[in-house]
């Protein structure tokens, strides 16, 4: 009977850089999928390859197979198995189906709930799919996958709160304003999380992002990476008429931007909101402007509180999402079980004797002259028929050695007889 | 005519009950955040509202009149058109928690045409005519538009709250933006604003008629002017002075105190010839 396994390296067991050594490109992984294809002992096969994990998901009939696959990974990648092998995971059975359930469901991931790591598993499984190396238990298990995912999102709060700086930045923007993408964005000075905020806020299409720097060449090209526009650092207060969301992040020592600029400010702009998110220590942004109606003012400790609190909550609700893909595991486990020979054909047999006694019972109910006897040799007869029907396919089922991929057919199989009807939900 | 009040008593009463059990799904629904429940919530509310309509039709029908003649018709009627206009707003701004204030305010109004007395009704032929039923449609369904962006203020105070205060709380989640939640609000200010002001004119056409002149500084009157004024002013705050958001948000809070002073407390202790609405 084949098994599913998984090896890989993540970012609890590898650094970043023997990550970035063994992460496959999509062309590599098209190569690698048709290559491991070809070898004897795996079935179906998978490459799942982020900046965070490289995993190799595959069903095989023999467990040396692991030292093929890892052998394999260090001549693609051209980097010496001891290198490697000790952030190596190798999974088996449950424990690989329990792990891709996690990664998809992101349970799995450096930012737990994080939302692209779904699509990430689809695209990797499609790439599997294009090369035909996907089968009957992959397909299965990654729309189980899939399924499970979405489910722990619907039902858990695990992707609900930002628990990054400049997501919790943008999910407040969100809040204040309806329409991002009616919205200006500023952005004083330079910075990582800056600069992250601004991305985020570019993925809602806000309508312009502006730049403004004490240097202003330093201006320039940041607005030529945001297709925004450069300012003087001076223009900023004249901005402040115009613009709906400044994010700062200077190296000022003073307030850049004043609570008396904000109000002379909010008369031209007839009063429509303004949020200020100030990442700068010292601040660059006079806190005083919070009490201003139509302003608000965040700055990077107010962020961080929100983000603490967030990541609290997020731990509850993965305890939901671990029970949620625990079931899933155990249910997935039971239809990997029937996929067996003979319960299979036990359930054939259940489901023909079941009908013939059935429809016996019915047509015999109205032959009331018929003597027991005679009833006996139409159920004898009745039974006969039945377990001549299904001689054949459940001798095909049976006759195993040849090279061909049982799962397949028991699949079909129990697709055909539609036997699966009760583990399906 | 005993059989069509009968009826109509019995129709109000499960729209009372339908109204109850749909602020329950609503207050299920604002802990748990479980969707299916706030669709529900939704469709008993909507349902209320239809069976409710139905047995106000059924009572006119029976009186021969629009049924207004007494406190517990009046907040009936008054329950009605909120809902109606409830759902007006609901299906064209999808405002979820709105929903659990139309809940509320249903059922308490309900609650008040159920428990309170229903006295006699002494017909009077002078409460009939098209200017009369304009102007009880057109204030009825103005002040419930207007109740409805008190509700949005409401929301939009709680949202605000928590975001200058620096702590997103409970409601955070659940509440939309605050520019969606103060838009809302305006939508309801200038619809209740433009419908109260019509009935207020056919108020004053209908007392032309019957009584000869346009104004007679009954309490109602007065009070209803006052009303009138406030969401005027704001208005005309609102284009010219950027009045928006948090102070737009008191002021509807403000006005329609004064509107449910204007429709209870006037006749409860003040007085004038609207009095026998809500005897």
């Amino acid at each position: 009977m084949p098994h599913i396994i998984l090896i890989g390296v993540n970012h609890k067991t590898a650094p970043v850089e023997l990550r970035e050594k063994l992460s496959f490109s999509r062309e590599e992984t098209l190569a690698a999928l048709k290559e491991l294809k070809q070898h004897p002992d795996i079935e179906e096969v998978l490459i799942f390859s982020t900046c965070n994990r490289t995993e190799i998901l595959y069903v095989s009939g023999s467990d040396s197979s692991v030292d093929d696959v890892t052998a394999f990974i260090s001549a693609q990648k051209h980097i010496r198995v001891s290198e490697f092998v000790s952030a190596l995971y190798v999974l088996h059975r449950n424990e690989a189906v329990h792990h891709i359930f996690r990664v998809a469901s992101s349970l799995d991931s450096m930012m737990v709930g994080e939302p692209q790591i779904l699509g990430q598993v689809k695209q990797a499984y499609r790439t599997a799919v294009e090369v035909g190396a996907s089968g009957v238990l992959l397909n299965r298990m990654m729309h189980k996958a899939f399924s499970v995912a979405k489910q722990v999102r619907k039902e858990t709060g695990i992707g609900d709160n930002a628990v990054s700086i400049s997501y919790a930045a943008v999910e407040l923007a969100n809040k204040i304003f309806s329409d991002l993408s009616a919205k200006s964005v500023l952005l004083l000075g330079a910075g990582e999380m800056a600069e992250l905020a601004v991305e985020h806020l570019m993925s809602h299409n806000v309508k312009q992002v502006l730049v403004a720097n004490r240097t202003f060449e330093n201006a320039v090209i940041l607005a030529e990476k945001f297709r925004g526009q450069a300012m003087g650092f001076e223009e900023r207060e004249s901005a402040l008429a115009e613009v709906d969301i400044i994010i700062s992040s200077t190296g000022a020592t003073q307030y850049v931007i004043t609570a008396d600029q904000v109000k002379k400010a909010m008369k031209k702009r007839q009063y429509r909101t303004l949020f200020f998110i100030d990442i700068a220590v010292p601040r660059d942004i006079d806190p005083k402007i919070n009490a201003l109606s139509h302003a608000y003012v965040y700055d990077i400790d107010d962020l961080k509180t929100i983000v603490a609190s967030n990541i609290q909550q997020r731990e509850q609700e993965t305890v939901k999402a671990e029970r949620i893909v625990a079931q899933a595991v155990v249910k997935f486990r039971k239809w990997l079980d029937s996929l067996a020979i003979v319960p299979t054909i036990k359930a054939i047999n259940d489901k023909m004797t079941t009908i013939v006694e059935m429809e016996c019972d019915k047509t015999l109910a109205h032959l009331e002259h018929l003597s027991e006897q005679d009833r006996a040799a139409i159920r004898r007869m009745t039974q006969a028929i039945a377990s001549r029907a299904i001689h054949d396919p459940i001798l095909f089922l049976k006759n195993t050695g040849s090279h061909r991929d049982d799962s397949l057919y028991l699949n079909v199989t129990r697709q055909l007889f539609n036997l699966d009807v009760s583990e399906e939900q | 005519m005993m059989n069509g009040l009968q009826t109509a008593g019995t129709m109000m009463q499960f729209a009372f009950l339908l109204y109850l059990v749909s602020l329950a799904g609503y207050l299920f629904y604002l802990v748990y955040q479980k969707e299916p429940v706030h669709r529900a919530s939704i469709y008993l509310i909507t349902a209320g509202v239809f069976v409710h309509f139905a047995g106000i039709v059924v009572m006119g029908i029976t009186l021969g009149n629009l049924p207004v003649h007494n406190l517990v018709q009046s907040l009936s009627m008054a329950a009605l058109a909120f809902g109606g206009m409830f759902l007006f707003v609901q299906y064209k701004f999808h405002l979820k928690m709105l929903g659990l204030f139309a809940a509320i305010i249903l059922s308490g109004t309900m609650l008040g045409a159920m428990v309170l007395p229903d006295t006699q009704v002494v017909p009077n032929e002078i409460l009939k005519g098209f200017w009369f039923y304009c102007h009880i449609l057109l204030v009825f369904t103005g002040d419930a538009a207007l109740g409805l962006a008190c509700g949005a203020g409401i929301l939009y105070l709680l949202q605000e709250k928590g975001i200058k205060a620096k702590t997103p709380g409970f409601f955070f989640k659940r509440l939309p933006s605050l520019d969606f939640l103060d838009l809302v609000s305006h939508a309801c200010i200038v619809t209740g604003f433009f419908l109260l002001t019509f009935g207020l004119i056919t108020g004053f056409v209908y007392a032309k008629a019957i009584w000869g002149r346009f104004w007679s500084w009954d309490f109602k009157e007065v009070f209803s002017l006052g009303a009138w004024l406030v969401y005027a002013v704001l208005i005309h705050l609102r284009l010219y002075s950027g009045w928006r958001g948090r102070k737009s948000a008191v002021m509807t809070i403000i006005g329609f105190a004064i509107i449910i002073f204007t429709f209870l407390g006037v006749n409860m202790f003040l007085g004038g010839h609207h009095q026998e609405f809500t005897k």
